[in-house]
């Protein structure tokens, strides 16, 4: 019976994880859409760190200039650097096939991976690579295990290897488990000011996700009252039409 | 005569404008008793306006071709001006629609509108639903997501599983050995062009069907039974203007609801808009956990209940086909559960919580607790439609116990088969879910619970 009344429960907690959470603990990212000198820092670190090898191919230069309150001449003087026309949107020169070759996988465009991902898993998996000497680029990754990706950060975060404890699971086997890190050579920043950066960084890409969420939650209310307005209205027709049936 | 009499006269003489005007809405009589679950037809008329308008403008920026789709819902989402405004209406749209559909089902049940003499409409209903489903099915495709490949490899290999033919027949559903540019193509085919021509026909026959017979009411009572010396029903009231200006204020409190999850949670969570489905298809990469969009979900449920695929496939079919039965086999001459037993309206009110926790379970991965709830509640939903049958009259003690012992040995014997040490207790607990269901519908009918009331000659207000 107990087993029945806990499967009951469980089937009433909606999936949570029906992005590739795989059971690891995410860290809050806590973004905030409408800090625009957050988005402007998340860009400049996106152009510089990740578009070498990512593409974000549906994202255009000059849309991003404009929900960033930028002129397309800043954007092409801060911004642009493998794109001739801010009209363009964010390709890459990296050919798909050696990328393949390289990373072992295909290197996935970032346009809408907030929207596959989330914001929590971005901001966890970004503060999450940690030394490991099996891996081929050195480095492995406490959200994404095995992951084919560099540590692309490292100058800004600095290099950590993990402190692990020796635990037995429920079946009496000894696992392996990362309870903390350990800075094996410091960055250009600090432990707080990196996850700050990395903070503006995933800011940015959920704003590239769906740049229509800078405006869709301003629209939204407006839709909202002149729908109460309307109901007002069309409350009292029918209060006026049916004063006759009985 | 003034001039838009004349007007009118000329067109009349060519066209039955007036006497369609007139037999559909200004002298249509429909009961004054309606509440507030007669608001789902009229919504459900408006979301199919709302599809089909989004869906137009959505076609003029969409490219069905593999390696396009899903940058053209992309660039529809940040290129075309208010396409996401467009888009977002279509997507929540969709699933807008089969909650309303839900509802509209539940309200025929609540108050028996698929009885005599309104089979024809429930018939239409369910085929339209059906349409619905292979509608909702086919530009689920579309994005071009993840979701959207792997949810249609799982469905279309479901007709793989058909004996003999199925191999082929699903390859001919594809047009490729695996889902592909073609597929892509023939559903946005039947998306956009064939499946709503089926929809739309089916929706004038089922409105045509009902202006025929006349609306029931939460009552169950016919008000044609009650007419006037000038041949009106007394409890009618004409359609328009007065369910025209009521049914304006559904519109604006459903649209509240509308507009709250379009521009505020277009995605609910990952129920209406899939996470996974913002990863472009991949045939070479499986996403974790398939799982169909919310609407489909007890259904699916019911196909994962049953271990041989061909076989689940069928308990999936019968679970939708069962329900255009429905009209032979609820024959209690009491249409509304106003006046049915205490019985009944536990058993409808049971069925839709069964119905809604089938859903629940089928978007969950299926572990063996869960996947032990989705075989027991699927029982439960097919024995659900026999107590329907079985509470249509009065019967012995011995029809009782006789049928209590039946269908509880049929299930019985297939948990025997299945029984083994890792699951016996799992399965001797679980056996109580649809056996005490069964036994408290059947022999609950000897109690006061199962108390009918008298029906009432007029509507009551």
């Amino acid at each position: 019976m107990k087993k029945i009344i806990t499967a009951f429960l469980l089937g009433f907690v909606p999936v949570l994880a029906l992005a590739s959470g795989g059971g690891v603990k995410l860290d809050k990212a806590d973004i905030d859409l409408h800090d625009q000198d957050s988005l402007r820092r998340g860009a400049k670190l996106f152009v510089n760190y990740c578009l070498s090898c990512h593409s974000a191919a549906y994202m255009r230069y000059n849309r991003m200039g404009q929900d960033l309150g930028l002129t397309d001449a800043q954007v092409k003087e801060n911004l642009m650097f493998a794109a001739e026309k801010v009209g363009e949107t964010m390709t890459i020169a990296m050919p798909a096939d050696d990328a393949k070759r390289w990373f072992g996988t295909k290197v996935p465009d970032l346009s809408v991976v907030a929207r596959a991902r989330g914001a929590d898993w971005l901001y966890s998996y970004l503060r999450g690579f940690h030394l490991d000497s099996s891996r081929p680029w050195g480095v492995n990754n406490t959200v994404f295990k095995d992951v084919g990706m560099p540590h692309v950060l490292w100058e800004l975060e600095g290099l950590k290897k993990p402190v692990y404890e020796v635990r037995k699971n429920h079946e009496g086997e000894e696992e392996k488990h990362i309870v903390g890190f350990e800075t094996v050579q410091p960055g250009k920043l600090s432990s707080a000011e990196y996850d700050l950066a990395v903070r503006d960084l995933v800011n940015f890409m959920v704003y590239m996700g769906e740049p229509a969420k800078l405006v869709r939650y301003k629209i939204g209310v407006w839709v909202l009252l002149y729908l109460v307005i309307l109901f007002v209205v069309a409350y009292a027709l029918k209060k006026e039409y049916w004063k006759d049936v009985h | 005569m003034s001039k838009s009499q004349d007007f009118m006269a000329w067109i009349d003489a060519r066209f039955p404008l007036t006497k369609m005007w007139e037999e559909h809405l200004s002298k249509y009589y429909a009961p004054k008793n309606f509440n507030f679950w007669y608001f789902f037809g009229s919504l459900a008329l408006l979301v199919l306006v709302i599809q089909i308008v989004t869906g137009i403008f959505l076609t003029m920026n969409y490219k069905p071709d593999a390696a396009l789709a899903f940058g053209s819902v992309e660039y529809i989402m940040r290129d075309v001006y208010g396409g996401w405004i467009i888009r977002y209406m279509h997507s929540t749209g969709a699933s807008a629609f089969f909650i309303v559909v839900y509802l509209h089902m539940f309200r025929g049940l609540m108050y028996g509108s698929f009885k005599q003499p309104r089979e024809l409409v429930w018939i239409f209903g369910m085929l339209i639903y059906l349409a619905l489903m292979a509608e909702a099915f086919m530009g689920y495709l579309l994005p071009w997501g993840q979701m959207s490949y792997w949810g249609a490899q799982v469905i279309v290999n479901l007709f793989g599983a058909i004996p003999v033919i199925g191999e082929d027949l699903s390859i001919w559903i594809r047009g490729d050995y695996v889902i592909s540019d073609a597929t892509l193509n023939r559903f946005f085919a039947f998306h956009v062009i064939a499946v709503p021509l089926v929809l739309l026909a089916l929706v004038v026959a089922h409105i045509i069907a009902l202006h025929e017979v006349g609306s029931n009411n939460p009552d169950g009572v016919e008000i044609k039974k009650n007419k006037g010396p000038d041949g009106v029903p007394l409890d009618g009231i004409p359609f328009h203007p007065y369910y025209t200006v009521k049914d304006i204020v559904g519109v604006v409190v459903f649209l509240m609801f509308f507009a709250a999850v379009m521009f505020f949670y277009p995605e609910m969570g990952g129920y209406f808009l899939e996470h996974a489905n913002f990863v472009p298809a991949d045939p070479l990469k499986t996403p974790e956990h398939i799982a169909p969009v919310w609407y489909f979900t007890p259904f699916y449920t019911m196909l994962r209940a049953v271990p041989d695929p061909f076989l689940g496939v069928i308990a999936m079919g019968a679970g939708v086909v069962i329900l255009f039965f429905l009209p032979w086999l609820d024959k209690n001459p009491i249409k509304s559960w106003r006046y049915r037993s205490a019985l009944h309206k536990i058993n409808l009110i049971f069925f839709a919580a069964v119905f809604i926790y089938l859903g629940y379970l089928g978007v969950n991965p299926p572990e063996p607790v869960l996947a032990e709830m989705g075989l027991r509640f699927s029982e439960v939903y097919f024995l659900f439609f026999f107590v329907l049958w079985f509470h249509s009259k009065p019967r012995s003690v011995g029809a009782a116990i006789g049928s209590l012992v039946v269908l509880i040995g049929l299930y019985s014997i297939y948990d025997i088969v299945r029984l083994n040490e890792a699951n016996q207790s799992l399965v001797m607990t679980s056996w109580l879910i649809p056996s005490v269901y069964l036994a408290f519908m059947l022999l609950g009918t000897f109690t006061n619970l199962n108390q009918e009331k008298p029906v009432p000659e007029r509507v009551t207000s």
